[in-house]
């Protein structure tokens, strides 16, 4: 059945006994939005701050008709992303793409997309550090018990804490949400910009943490919140600028430096979003 | 003085008894204490003060004896509703500050965490609290933001109480809130004390081995000895006239100081 493509390695790289506890774990985590689902991390060729939780979750979900996207802070073309993609490539055999649209599993780390996922795709992220409450609660055995038991007055200490000394709320990645009036979860640390997306939407959303050992999920069409104050209300919020490439004032833009007196410039972080923009210009043009 | 308008104890406590493998923790504690009434519990190292007083605030679990508070089975109640109960109508201050503060976050921040637990969410309001509390206890409004590492002891343990009171219990423990503090600094802190059990009408259980705190704050009197109640009264009665051997010895100990 399952037969790598290369080498001796079974489809996907894990054996299908890991594959079967991490999809075990997966449905787990699906089932109750935002919760935290210990599995058991196996080791993977690459090192943990690499994204190996997000790379266990995808080879997990990855079938052989399966058409792979991997976004690094929304680039197709950094060093991660490549080696991620040729890795699955290599042990999978499965298609690759850069095309959002095409892609039905795409493994990020830090953006979502700025093309509108679809009902068929799944986003794997690669998560860090899993607990929203660690920064304030060290201990484990405290942070299940207040999940467990919702108290999570602790998460708004530490917005406040933030408005105190900044004027206002200065978390500007990896913003804490509560899952469908249940969970207070991390989406990992994408920008804020980006926690608009996380809520209502049609894709299957899977976050892996490979160091902790925990899998949380987003089940298609949650209700995902992003925590606040009501006179400090949750702003989702850009450099104000349009992209230098592909003109657009609606994507996230990366602040670029172009040399080295000082010269910088705004461009999409997104580069498969920047890109289908500008050829459409083009041939629109010519 | 000892007026007692409402017709039920606030606090009622049968048979208690805590071990600790086969040595007595406490044994056989009965009491009630009364709305707006201060017990204070005295008794020579050892005695099962704290032991007593950490069953009472759901700490640990106590090995026989009932616990009532307001009418409800303390022992029998769920976790998440034990827990609730414990941050908003009950408080606990501890000896050392450090166990009862967050010495990371802000003096704002840690009067207002009680408040957000229990679903505040607006900062102006969170932060005028913790304004109005800070004044009830001495402190400063432009040290909001500092640290309590930045706070004398006797601030500390002030804005331990803060952070206790800001929800309004109708019941808080104390562990020896005076303990650490120079004797000038335990003045103070006892008169505001004094000041906020009267104004608030406060329930407290106040665990201490000195005999002037719980002249000036006590109600009524609790003596310990091996884990065991030897005598309980009224506070001058007990410290006046104390009836049993090793009471009049923990008095007279004192008197000759
Ligand atoms: N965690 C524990 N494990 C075992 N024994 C304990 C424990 N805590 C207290 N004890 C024992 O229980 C008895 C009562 O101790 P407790 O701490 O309640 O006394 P205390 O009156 O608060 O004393 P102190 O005035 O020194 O604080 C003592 O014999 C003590 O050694
Ligand atoms: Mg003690």
């Amino acid at each position: 059945m399952n037969v790598a493509s290369a080498d001796n390695y079974n489809f996907a790289y894990l054996d299908e006994q890991t594959k079967r506890m991490l999809r075990r774990a997966i449905l787990k985590a699906l089932a109750v939005p935002g919760y935290q689902v210990p599995f058991a991390p196996r080791e993977m060729p690459m090192p943990y701050g690499w994204g190996t939780g997000g790379v266990q979750v995808s080879a997990a979900c990855l079938v052989p008709e399966d058409r792979l996207k991997v976004i690094d802070q929304g680039a197709d073309d950094t060093t991660n992303a490549v080696s991620i993609r040729k890795f699955f490539q290599r042990v999978a055999g499965v298609a690759t793409t850069e095309t959002t649209t095409e892609a039905t599993v795409i493994q990020t780390r830090h953006r979502i997309p700025e093309t509108p996922l679809k009902e068929d795709q799944i986003l794997v992220y690669q998560v860090p550090i899993p607990e929203p409450l660690r920064f304030l609660e060290p201990r484990e055995t405290e942070t299940r018990r207040m999940h467990a038991l919702e108290e999570y007055g602790l998460m708004h200490v530490k917005l406040y804490e933030d408005i105190a000394r900044h004027g206002e709320i200065a978390t500007a990645y990896a913003w804490p949400v509560m899952a469908e009036g249940r969970y207070v979860m991390t989406p990992s640390p994408i920008p804020k910009f980006d926690n608009p997306k996380l809520s209502d939407c049609p894709a299957i959303q899977l976050f892996g943490a490979g160091r902790e050992a925990r899998i949380h999920a987003l089940p298609p069409w949650t209700k995902v919140v992003s925590l606040d104050f009501e006179d400090h209300p949750f702003q989702a919020s850009k450099a104000d600028h349009a992209c230098e490439i592909c003109g657009s004032c609606e994507s996230y833009l990366d602040e670029v430096i172009t040399d080295d007196q000082g010269g910088r410039m705004f461009v999409c972080s997104d580069t498969d979003f920047c890109s289908t923009r500008s050829n459409a210009q083009q041939s629109g043009a010519a | 003085m000892n007026t007692r308008p409402e017709a039920a104890p606030l606090l009622s406590v049968r048979g208690l008894a805590k071990y600790y493998g086969t040595r007595i923790g406490c044994t056989d504690v009965s009491f009630d204490l009364w709305p707006g009434e201060v017990l204070g519990i005295v008794g020579e190292s050892g005695s099962g003060k704290s032991t007593l007083l950490s069953c009472l605030a759901g700490h640990q679990q106590p090995d026989r004896g009932e616990i009532h508070f307001d009418g409800r089975d303390l022992l029998a109640m769920s976790e998440p509703e034990r827990r609730r109960l414990s941050r908003t109508e009950q408080a606990f201050v501890h000896q050392n500050p450090r166990d009862g503060l967050r010495m990371g976050i802000s003096a704002g921040g840690n009067i207002g965490e009680r408040l957000m637990a229990v679903g505040a969410r607006n900062y102006g309001q969170i932060r005028e609290t913790g304004l109005d509390w800070l004044g009830r206890v001495e402190i400063a409004g432009a040290r909001i933001d500092d640290r309590p590492s930045a706070f004398s002891g006797g601030m500390q343990q002030r804005l331990q109480i803060a952070r206790n009171l800001v929800t309004a219990p109708r019941l808080v423990f104390m562990d020896e809130p005076t303990g650490g503090l120079d004797v000038s600094v335990q003045a103070r802190l006892l008169d505001l004390l004094r000041g906020l059990v009267r104004d608030l009408g406060l329930s407290v259980v106040l665990v201490t081995h000195d005999l002037a705190v719980v002249r000036l704050l006590a109600h009524r009197l609790m003596v310990m000895k091996s884990g065991q109640v030897v005598e309980q009264g009224v506070t001058d009665q007990v410290l006046d006239d104390p009836q049993h051997g090793y009471t009049q010895l923990l008095v007279s100990s004192v008197l000759q100081v």
